[in-house]
């Protein structure tokens, strides 16, 4: 009975009264998300329009503000903070792709053939597995002023004695290194995921191409780039929403002050502070303000990928 | 017959028992943030029958068990999990036995749970005496209560001193001797004269920034806060005019408290001349940071201003069911001379009894080998009697926090003045939204 | 493309390699050198005593190593092993649910029509950029309300709602999921669950082995929202003590048994990597085959 309507559907070309069965499907993931994510953001969002907040054991509010919460956020420091969030990220995305196509175009040539892949792969998906904390308070005691990174400084002679490079004093070096942990955590797993769309690529496509005469740089910008895009933009997005969610590698090396002058306070960390103070009217609004951003990079991203689905199509 | 004898014997002991803690609670919840206070609990109080072996729980003799709830620090967790529980206490949503007893808390913070109905009086509420609070620092008292109402107590008191290292003091004053080094130190000019002085001969008068600030803020006009203003005292800003002067000339070395130079900086290699600090950070801080090769060759004396750093206080939360209980807990580990003395002796932590203290300090045969045979116990009785707390506020530890936070950036020249200033500004409205002004002065 | 110049062939060609080769090795070396110093570090400084530590970075091991762990198992105020549970638990139940229900809802969306199918997909894709910090603060007072505190259910169901490894395995069913077996199996006879289970699960299985190590590691690592509602001291998981130690008073802090924590707390996870790890390589072959 089933694989009759199955067939005679098929002829038809849809699977209509399969419908019930996607609603199904979806259901877990749906009544899940609305209690535990939804119902929570609702009432983030709602508060973000009092001024509520506890003033030692006391709590004041909630008394309706309005939008004083978002203008008090815009008028003050929050878009310096997604733009340090942004430097951030870049410092630490551009390396990383660029490093990972690299590796699994190597990986994957196989006139390259290198041996020892499994050993590689598995050391260089490494940091990814170490806790973003314990991983920045390591790097905080081998950059630090008398840590190992100035004493072999000193030993070749680059520094004098008494004169360290004080990186978390200084903007770049915070930055640089916030961005150096970022790479370091996450370019295993990018090369990982690219080689897996890059080995998705038909053989025999490169097969062609090289009978051809193309060079392995010609085979992989003209075939093999084309041809992972979709991967590429998955990469790019989580690793823009892993960007926006930055919070233990600076909030552990600069002990949540972001300090220098702030210049490495990401919007998370400038959340926290607010929760910290257990201002639900604030940092309801900050949220809020986030899950815009989050929602309109989203769209974006989206919308580029039909258009080039479409372009695809047309050719 | 011997049977029937101990099952009787052993029944009215249950019966005792059990009439003991008939109008009390089964379950003593104890709210802390470590172990510190669970094992000078489980060590000195006299009412401990037993300790679970994973020290999750202690029973008492009288039947109760202590159930320790402890949660870490990091990210004003502790606080934040102590309010919740609390306002959950307040709303009748707990049964008895889960219901906080005791809570412990710190003197930056003390004021926030002094001042609110969440703390019982400790003479009214709970029944101590005048008598059984007389023998302990006025200081210590002052920080735990508003009003004139005493809402905590503690068991240690936590004055500070001036530890420098002998050899230093000898090359750059000709002396070691403390009272000729305090002399040289009494105040803030001489102090900054001996730094110049250090700093010719090679040494640096501090390890970092932070190394003087408790001896300013202990020194203030004014509370932090009042109403919706927060007010900088004169005194902290001449911290920072000193400490970035000490900064510029090379007086100091530029560290954070806690991180691994300043920790080398206290070392046999270590050119500083001196550390602030309190009674634990002598006895456990110090000495490991100086190894061995510094034994013998640190000396303590008062220094420019008295000062206090650190301490817990416990409070009894209000809705507890065990008074009797807790009150027997207070006398015990803040009010008995001979646990209290026992405590010093044992552990070298510096204890709430002034009597006790003196006879410590008295004592011509108790010595530091660590400070070259000096007894410390003797300055920090001092010390302890000059500490004058009348001006704190529930703000302060979020205040002195972001104030050395802001004005790191100005030391190490990533700010203007004006701009560290700004910055402490916007970080303490973050933190207090019911600050809305902060006033500088001049 | 077939204009392009064509280089000459033998020696030149096998030399150009080699020097590739060459750097290809070269590059990995410093990468790997990068990456495995770290967990030396650790390692090294797991061995050292606090005070060895504080004055300043060791490269060679020391003396301390079973001081350090026995100091860090015996520390009755750190429940390690509980600790280890916990986190275990957590950690491979999120990993389970978040791969099974992700993979059920991109089959539905994947595989059937329905009226409300693009609009699902789109918000799936709006709320996968969603930091889960947003709604800590709701969060929290819900759980408070629902009787979770200090239980593990919360931290365990909501990763049947796990966006990200959705959005994974609905793409990998694009590439490599052939409508075709899904009819084939239907004409079968088997019921849609029983498909989705028996037929489709199983051509899942590279593309679930790399999202439930993801989510594991992140479960596993996540420090936010267990210290939100759980006790350290009766019910913690691993980042919990590491944050325990972190803060216990000052004069107390051994950096030892936090090296040795941190230590104890990665081992699992690289064990269970290396496991996985195989399937990863077969998960990724077996793709690159069906192309």
């Amino acid at each position: 009975m089933h694989s009759m309507t199955a067939m005679r559907k098929k002829k038809k070309g849809s699977s209509i009264s399969y419908a019930k069965y996607g609603y199904y499907f979806i259901a877990p993931f749906f009544i899940t998300f609305i209690l535990f994510q939804l119902i929570p953001l609702a009432s983030t969002v709602y508060y973000s329009f009092f001024s509520y907040f506890r003033d030692g054991r006391k709590w004041i509010g909630p008394t309706f503000a309005g939008l004083a919460n978002y203008q008090y956020l815009f008028s003050t420091d929050l878009p310096r903070y997604l733009g340090n969030t942004l430097i951030l990220w870049l410092i630490g995305f551009i390396p990383q792709i660029l490093i990972s196509l690299l590796l699994a175009a190597w990986f994957t040539d196989y006139r390259l053939h290198l041996r020892g892949q499994a050993f590689f792969k598995t050391v260089i998906y490494m940091p990814n597995l170490i806790m973003a904390s314990a991983f920045s308070m390591l790097f905080y005691t081998l950059f630090a002023d008398s840590g190992p990174v100035n004493g072999v400084l000193r030993l070749v002679g680059l520094t004098q004695e008494g004169a360290p490079i004080r990186f978390f004093a200084s903007i770049l070096g915070t930055r640089g290194l916030i961005g150096l942990m970022n790479f370091l955590m996450w370019f295993g797993n990018t090369t990982i995921l690219l080689m897996a769309a890059m080995m998705g690529v038909e053989a025999s496509l490169f097969e062609a191409a090289e009978i051809d005469g193309c060079t392995p740089t010609q085979i992989f910008f003209k075939i093999t780039l084309p041809l992972i895009r979709p991967l590429l933009i998955y990469v790019l997005i989580t690793s823009m929403i892993g960007g926006l969610q930055m919070f233990d590698v600076p909030q552990i090396l600069t002990r949540g002050s972001g300090d220098p002058m702030r210049s490495a306070m990401t919007m998370i960390m400038y959340l926290n502070s607010h929760m910290f103070s257990r201002n639900y009217g604030r940092a309801g609004a900050v949220s809020t303000v986030l899950f815009l951003i989050c929602g309109i990079l989203c769209v974006v991203v989206m919308r580029s990928l039909d258009t080039d689905r479409k372009e695809a199509k047309k050719k | 017959m011997k049977k029937v004898m101990s099952l009787v014997l052993a029944l009215v002991l249950v019966a005792l028992a059990s009439a003991v803690v008939a109008d009390e609670g089964k379950v003593l919840n104890i709210w802390c943030w470590n172990d510190e206070f669970q094992s000078r609990f489980n060590d000195y109080y006299p009412g401990v029958a037993e300790i679970a072996a994973d020290k999750s729980t202690t029973t008492l003799k009288n039947g109760v068990v202590v159930n320790w709830v402890i949660n870490p620090n990091a990210d004003n967790n502790y606080q934040n999990k102590l309010d919740e529980q609390l306002d959950k206490q307040f709303d009748g949503q707990l049964a008895d036995d889960e219901k906080i007893d005791i809570f412990l808390i710190e003197a930056d913070y003390a004021l926030k749970y002094v001042a609110d109905e969440a703390s019982l009086d400790v003479r009214a509420d709970i029944g101590l005496a005048d008598a059984d609070l007389a023998d302990q620092y006025d200081y210590t008292q002052k920080i735990a209560s508003a009003d004139g109402v005493l809402k905590g107590v503690t068991w240690q008191a936590t004055p500070g001193l001036f530890a420098y290292r002998r050899s230093i003091a000898k090359d750059v004053l000709g002396t070691d001797d403390p009272a000729a080094v305090q002399e040289a130190l009494s105040d803030w000019d001489k102090f900054n004269a001996v730094a110049e002085q250090a700093a010719a001969k090679g040494y640096k008068m501090l390890s970092g920034y932070d190394d003087s600030y408790r001896t300013f803020s202990n020194n203030v006009s004014a509370p932090w806060v009042t109403g919706d203003t927060a007010t900088v005292d004169a005194n902290i800003m001449k911290w920072v005019e000193q400490t970035k002067d000490f900064t510029d000339k090379g007086y100091n070395n530029k560290t954070s408290l806690w991180s691994a130079e300043w920790a080398a900086d206290q070392s046999a290699e270590g050119k500083v001349f001196g550390f602030f600090y309190s009674t634990w950070g002598i006895n456990f801080t110090l000495v490991g940071n100086a190894g061995e090769a510094g034994f013998g060759d640190w000396a303590v004396c008062y220094g420019p201003q008295p000062y206090y750093w650190g301490g817990t206080w416990i409070c009894a939360a209000n809705g507890t069911d065990n008074v009797e209980t807790i009150k027997d807990v207070m006398l015990a580990l803040s009010a008995d001379k001979d646990i209290l003395k026992k405590i010093t002796l044992d552990t070298q932590d510096y204890t709430n009894s002034i009597s006790g203290m003196s006879e410590i300090a008295n004592d011509p045969e108790f010595g530091s080998d660590f400070l070259g045979g000096q007894n410390h116990v003797a300055l920090f009785l001092e010390a302890a009697q000059k500490i004058d707390m009348s001006n704190i506020s529930a703000y302060d530890q979020g205040c002195n926090e972001k104030f050395q936070q802001a004005f790191k950036n100005y030391f190490d020249g990533n700010a203007t003045i004006d701009e560290a200033k700004a910055a402490f500004e916007t970080a303490i409205k973050e933190q207090y939204p019911v600050i809305t002004t902060v006033v500088w002065p001049e | 493309m077939t204009t392009q110049s064509v280089k000459p062939q033998g020696r030149g060609v096998s030399a150009g390699l080699h020097a590739r080769r060459i750097l290809a090795y070269a590059v990995l070396g410093v990468l790997c050198f990068l990456c495995l110093f770290f967990f030396y570090v650790l390692a090294v400084n797991a061995t050292h005593n606090h005070y060895e530590i504080l004055k300043g970075f060791n490269l060679l091991p020391g003396a301390d190593f079973s001081k350090n762990l026995a100091a860090t198992l015996a520390d009755s105020s750190l429940p390690v092993l509980r600790g280890i549970v916990n986190s275990l638990l957590i950690a491979s139940l999120s990993a389970l649910l978040a791969i099974y229900f992700s993979a059920l809802t991109a089959y539905g969306i994947y595989a059937y029509d329905f009226k409300l199918k693009n609009l699902a997909f789109t918000f799936i894709i709006l709320i996968m950029s969603m930091p889960t910090q947003i709604s800590a603060l709701g969060f929290v007072r819900l759980i408070g309300r629902m009787g979770g505190t200090n239980r593990l259910w919360p931290l365990i169901l909501p990763s049947i709602a796990s966006p990200t490894v959705f959005y994974f395995m609905i793409q990998y069913m694009k590439s490599s999921l052939p409508m075709e077996i899904v009819e084939a199996a239907r004409i079968d006879g088997c019921s849609e669950f029983g498909t989705f289970n028996r037929v489709v699960l199983p051509l899942l299985k590279p593309a679930m082995a790399v999202q439930a190590i993801f989510s594991f590691v992140a479960s596993w690592n996540n420090y936010f929202t267990p210290a939100l509602i759980l006790d350290s001291k009766s019910n913690p998981t691993l980042p919990i003590l590491i944050a325990t130690l972190r803060s216990k008073d000052v004069a107390s802090l051994d950096m030892g048994s936090v090296y040795m924590l941190i230590a104890v707390a990665i081992l699992p996870v690289i064990v269970v990597y290396l496991l996985l790890s195989k399937f990863i390589v077969a998960g990724v072959t077996l793709g690159g085959v069906k192309g």
